[in-house]
């Protein structure tokens, strides 16, 4: 077998191997060297993690159990160093040598560090890899201000991220607009207005000069003589290619290392490919370009008739919530191009397209960017514009679905990785797709900035018609443990009748014997589910609070928090409560914001004595399981209480309490709108009116801010009961685990979750299984004191002396 | 240098629980101790190499592996080592066992 090295394991490098798999599997023996310590993982999805969207695992693009199946020998953590261009060699910085008889080098870029006075002090960044970022967000944790070099598409996003982290951020940006090499001055004074009422502060036109602080950044100091504070500098002017193996092994480099139309470098058989290339005097600097290239190089490689590499047009999207837009081509006027506008400041729409001899030459979108697919290939199709109408009017009254059928089949839907419609619609056909998974798997559509998805989701059901299943197509695995999504579980445990996390995972093929931190619990709550009563849970698959009774903390104290009921205590209850404090050296006694009292740095091995000596029943501030159930004075006391809300408060979460539920559960019940409570924003919310209570569900106060929506008025208690019951157990029933109310009705819809619960057979089936279920529940704190083994297990801490 | 093994015992096999982990203290010393499915025991020491943090003994175990319970790092039992995307070793400490008795060499 041919020996096939790769230097740099980033994306550009990683899909060309893949395109290289794909069209010659047996071909190669591959090495590759990778810098960073990780798999192959999604770069552009560094600015989602740090705006709070996602996590490091969920970037990974290829995992580690990737590189095994296709014999690929991965070194990560190791740079090469140099290439003998002689011998086929290179040779890392850990002095492993590996011939090859093809080499691509896929080094990618760096930061652009402005090389001032103070750049190299702490709290100084760029942001290109996961260690800027998980440097920026530590930082965050510490400090307040942040200031971004750089106004452009990198610069923004970072500043965004560093708001959505608590910080106050200033832009600096060294021209008068903000992105100005994608958007004309129109665009990006209306994107500066947007960014400015999300928190953004910029300081255009300042050129800085110099990077202020002793040990750590305290400040920068700007050409104009003016100063700012800064905690944190997160550097985004511009990339520089990685060329240095390159050049230190006589490559020829410019400002990247330069290519021919095939990829091929100045020396034979030594390729390169992604941002460390240059090709006809362009560096791209984002992804379609790139894979484009991996492409032509795969098949030059593997021996294929390659198309030459010509070049690309790229488009522009910014990733901030709020903002929509889009750029490519041209954006300047001169005396040979004519433009259609449109311009809506009032709705802060703004769309021109630039044109030429009757082609489209440039395109700005802002506010609404429906039509960028379209009209980008225009551009790239240099299609004829005579008689053609730009921007579709609205009112047309078309559906989503009209706008699939008219769309051309070769038009780009997922412009990362050039994927067409006629492309989906092929693999849809011919290999019998049916979710957006396994879409994206096939076609590469949706794998990179993630903004197709709900247009590749539109063609799949266009395609698919009748036989087309929202729910199915959405279908994502529990975890990377299995293949199989939540909704086939839940049908296989039902089916097969399995019994417990083991069986499930033996027979259903996990890939993983013992599961993971996913689906273990995942799997327990299913089951515990399904199987109302005769379920033994399995408290070892139950993450490190449910399984403790307490939370962890991160010193790896624990708090305790007991119940009480509807926020309502006694005064012997509170004395128990001070004396145990006391007795215990409890660090911190604390009113909980969810009305009761906690009490946190407990030491694990106090747990069960302190419980014992509370003798109250936890308050489950730990479970994902009813935790609190907020309350007004309500009529008892207050002048304006219609409803008796501690009553129905009280009474819901003594019945309700230790319920499992796939995510935490909070109520709210006040006695009038006023809402004291602060009914509005939880899982369900309940607020009294003459006569009777309006039942809001979906509400949440924490990461997504979400106000309630009305479920239901009804009259009496004994009606709120029952409508809780049933609602609670159709959650119960259909939600992913981990899925919140607000989250689980948004997916279902509220229109749908109203429609089965206005059945009274169903509402009565409903209750009738919640009950069941409740029915099986023992008070942990008590069976924890009565239980020596438990104590033993979970509790104890043993001390050993050694030599005394 | 001299260095002396210490053979500590430290539990009853017979009383470990599969798929638990115990924390214990030998001196200054905080160890956790595990026993897998396939009924061997792993010690190491309680402390998870995240930058901030934590503790591993009451962390989920997964055939040789135990996920750290703060910040669901994944640990290997074997050697210690951080899976990926993450990094960094913990310390492993030799785990002995004769008849009934568990030792943990020093
Ligand atoms: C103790 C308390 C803060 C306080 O000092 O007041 C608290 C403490 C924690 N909250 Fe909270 N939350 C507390 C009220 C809230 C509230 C306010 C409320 O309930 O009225 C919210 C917003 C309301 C909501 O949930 O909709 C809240 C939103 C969160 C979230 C975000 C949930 C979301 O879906 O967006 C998390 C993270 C999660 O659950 O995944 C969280 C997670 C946590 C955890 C459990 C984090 C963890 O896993 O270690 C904290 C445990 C600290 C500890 O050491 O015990 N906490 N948390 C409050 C306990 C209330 C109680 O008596 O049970
Ligand atoms: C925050 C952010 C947001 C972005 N958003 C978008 C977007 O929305 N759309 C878009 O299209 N693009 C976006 N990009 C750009 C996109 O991520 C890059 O174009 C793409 O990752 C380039 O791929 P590459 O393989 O050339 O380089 P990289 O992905 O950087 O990979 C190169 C790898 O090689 C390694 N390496 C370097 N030298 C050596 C050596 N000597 N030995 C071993 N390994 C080495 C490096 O450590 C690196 O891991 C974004 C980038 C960032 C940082
Ligand atoms: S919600 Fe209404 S009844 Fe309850 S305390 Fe507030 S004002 Fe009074
Ligand atoms: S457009 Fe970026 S992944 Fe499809």
């Amino acid at each position: 077998m041919r020996k096939l090295v790769m230097i740099g394991n980033g994306m550009a490098g990683v899909r060309t191997i893949e395109e290289i798999l794909k069209q010659s599997p047996e071909q190669f023996e591959i090495t590759i060297f990778g810098q960073e310590p990780y798999p192959n993982y999604n770069r552009i999805k560094l600015s989602n993690i740090l705006q709070g969207d996602t996590n490091f695992d969920e970037i990974i693009i290829n995992p580690l159990d990737w590189y095994k199946e296709n014999n690929i020998q991965l070194f990560t953590g190791e740079t090469v160093a140099n290439i003998d261009v002689e011998a086929k060699r290179v040779i890392s910085n850990q002095g492993r040598e590996v011939d090859y008889d093809e080499l691509i080098i896929a080094t990618g870029s760096n930061s652009f560090i402005l090389p001032i006075p103070g750049a190299d002090k702490k709290g100084v960044t760029g942001f290109r890899d996961i260690q800027d970022c998980e440097m920026i967000i530590k930082s965050a944790e510490q400090y307040k201000k942040a200031v971004v070099i750089g106004g452009g598409l990198l610069g923004l996003e970072a500043a965004r991220g560093l708001l959505n982290l608590g910080m106050k951020v200033d832009v600096v940006h060294l021209m008068p607009h903000l992105m100005e090499r994608q958007l004309d001055p129109i665009a990006s004074s209306l994107l500066r207005a947007e960014l400015e009422s999300q928190g953004m502060n910029f300081l255009m036109e300042k050129e800085t000069v110099e990077i202020l602080g002793d040990e750590r950044v305290t400040g920068l100091r700007f050409k104009d003589g003016s100063e700012v504070e800064a905690d944190l500098v997160v550097m985004a002017i511009g990339i520089k290619s990685n060329t240095a193996v390159a050049k230190n092994s006589g490559i020829y480099v410019n400002r990247g290392i330069v290519v021919n139309d095939f990829m091929e470098t100045s020396v034979p058989n030594v390729y390169a490919v992604g941002e460390c290339a240059e090709h006809r005097e362009i560096v791209y600097g984002l992804v379609a370009p790139l894979y484009e290239q991996g492409k032509v190089l795969a098949e030059r490689i593997c021996g294929g008739e390659a198309k030459p590499y010509a070049g690309s047009v790229t488009g522009t999207q910014l990733k901030v919530a709020g903002v929509d837009l889009f750029s490519a081509g041209e954006i300047f006027e001169d005396g040979s191009t004519k433009s259609i506008m449109i311009y809506n400041e009032y709705e802060g729409i703004y769309k021109r397209v630039l044109t030429r001899n009757n082609l489209i030459v440039g395109i700005v979108l802002y506010g609404d960017t429906k039509d960028s697919t379209k009209l980008f290939r225009m551009l790239t199709k240099k299609e004829d514009i005579s008689g053609v109408s730009i921007f579709q009017t609205e009112c047309s009254g078309s559906g989503a679905s009209d706008d699939i059928a008219s769309m051309p089949n070769d038009e780009l839907v997922c412009g990362c990785n050039g994927v067409t419609k006629g492309a989906i619609v092929e693999a849809i056909q011919t290999q019998g797709l049916t979710t957006l998974d396994q879409v994206s798997h096939c076609t590469n559509a949706g794998r990179s900035c993630g903004r197709c998805k709900p247009m590749v989701s539109s063609i799949l059901a266009h395609t698919l018609g009748d036989q087309f299943d929202s729910a199915a197509a959405q279908k994502t695995s529990i975890c990377s443990c299995t293949t199989i999504s939540r909704e086939e579980l839940v049908a296989e445990i039902k089916a097969k009748g399995l019994t417990s996390v083991k069986e499930v995972m033996n027979v259903l093929e996990w890939n993983n014997e013992e599961g993971c931190t996913k689906c273990r619990p995942a799997i327990n709550y299913y089951l515990g589910m399904i199987h109302m009563d005769e379920y033994k849970d399995d408290r070892d698959s139950r993450l490190v609070n449910e399984k403790m009774h307490a939370n962890i903390q991160k010193d790896g104290t624990y708090s305790v928090v007991p119940r009480m009921y509807g926020g309502v205590t006694t005064a012997a209850d509170l004395k128990k409560i001070a004396e145990v404090a006391e007795k215990y050296n409890v660090p911190l006694v604390k009113l909980t914001g969810g009305q009761r009292i906690g009490l946190f740095g407990v030491k694990k091995e106090d747990l069960p004595a302190m419980w014992e000596e509370l003798d109250m029943p936890s308050g489950y501030a730990y479970g994902k399981t009813l935790r609190t159930v907020k309350t007004c004075v309500g009529a008892q006391f207050c002048r304006y209480g219609t409803q008796d809300s501690m009553a129905l408060g009280i009474e819901l979460e003594k019945k309700f309490e230790r319920l499992d539920t796939p995510h935490k559960v909070k109520m709210g019940v006040s006695a009038c709108p006023r809402n004291c409570s602060e009914a509005g924003i939880k899982d369900i919310g309940f607020v009294g009116i003459d006569g009777g209570w309006e039942i809001y569900v979906a509400g949440n106060g924490g990461v997504d801010l979400r106000p309630g929506d009305l479920l239901c008025t009804v009259k009496t208690q004994a009606e709120v009961m029952k409508m809780t019951g049933a609602y609670l157990q159709y959650y119960r029933e259909t939600a992913n685990y981990l899925e919140r109310t607000s989250k689980w009705v948004e997916r279902v819809g509220l229109d749908h979750v109203k429609e089965v619960l206005a059945d009274e057979e169903t509402r009565k089936a409903l209750n009738e299984r919640m009950n069941q279920t409740l029915k099986k529940y023992i008070e942990p704190w008590n069976e924890a004191i009565q239980n020596e083994e438990i104590q033993d297990k979970y509790y104890a801490q043993h001390t050993i002396k050694v030599g005394e | 240098m001299i260095t002396t093994l210490t053979r500590i015992p430290v539990a009853n096999y017979s009383n470990l629980k599969a798929r638990a982990g115990y924390s214990l203290k030998i001196n200054q010393t905080e160890i956790a101790l595990f026993k897998v499915t396939n009924g061997k025991v792993y010690a190491l020491e309680n402390h998870s190499p995240h930058p901030k943090g934590g503790v591993l003994s009451e962390g989920l175990v997964s055939g040789e592996y135990v996920y750290c319970p703060v910040y669901d790092w994944k640990i290997s039992l074997v050697d210690g080592r951080v899976q990926g995307p993450d990094e960094g070793q913990v310390r492993t400490f030799k785990v002995e066992r004769e008849e009934d008795i568990v030792f943990i060499v020093l």
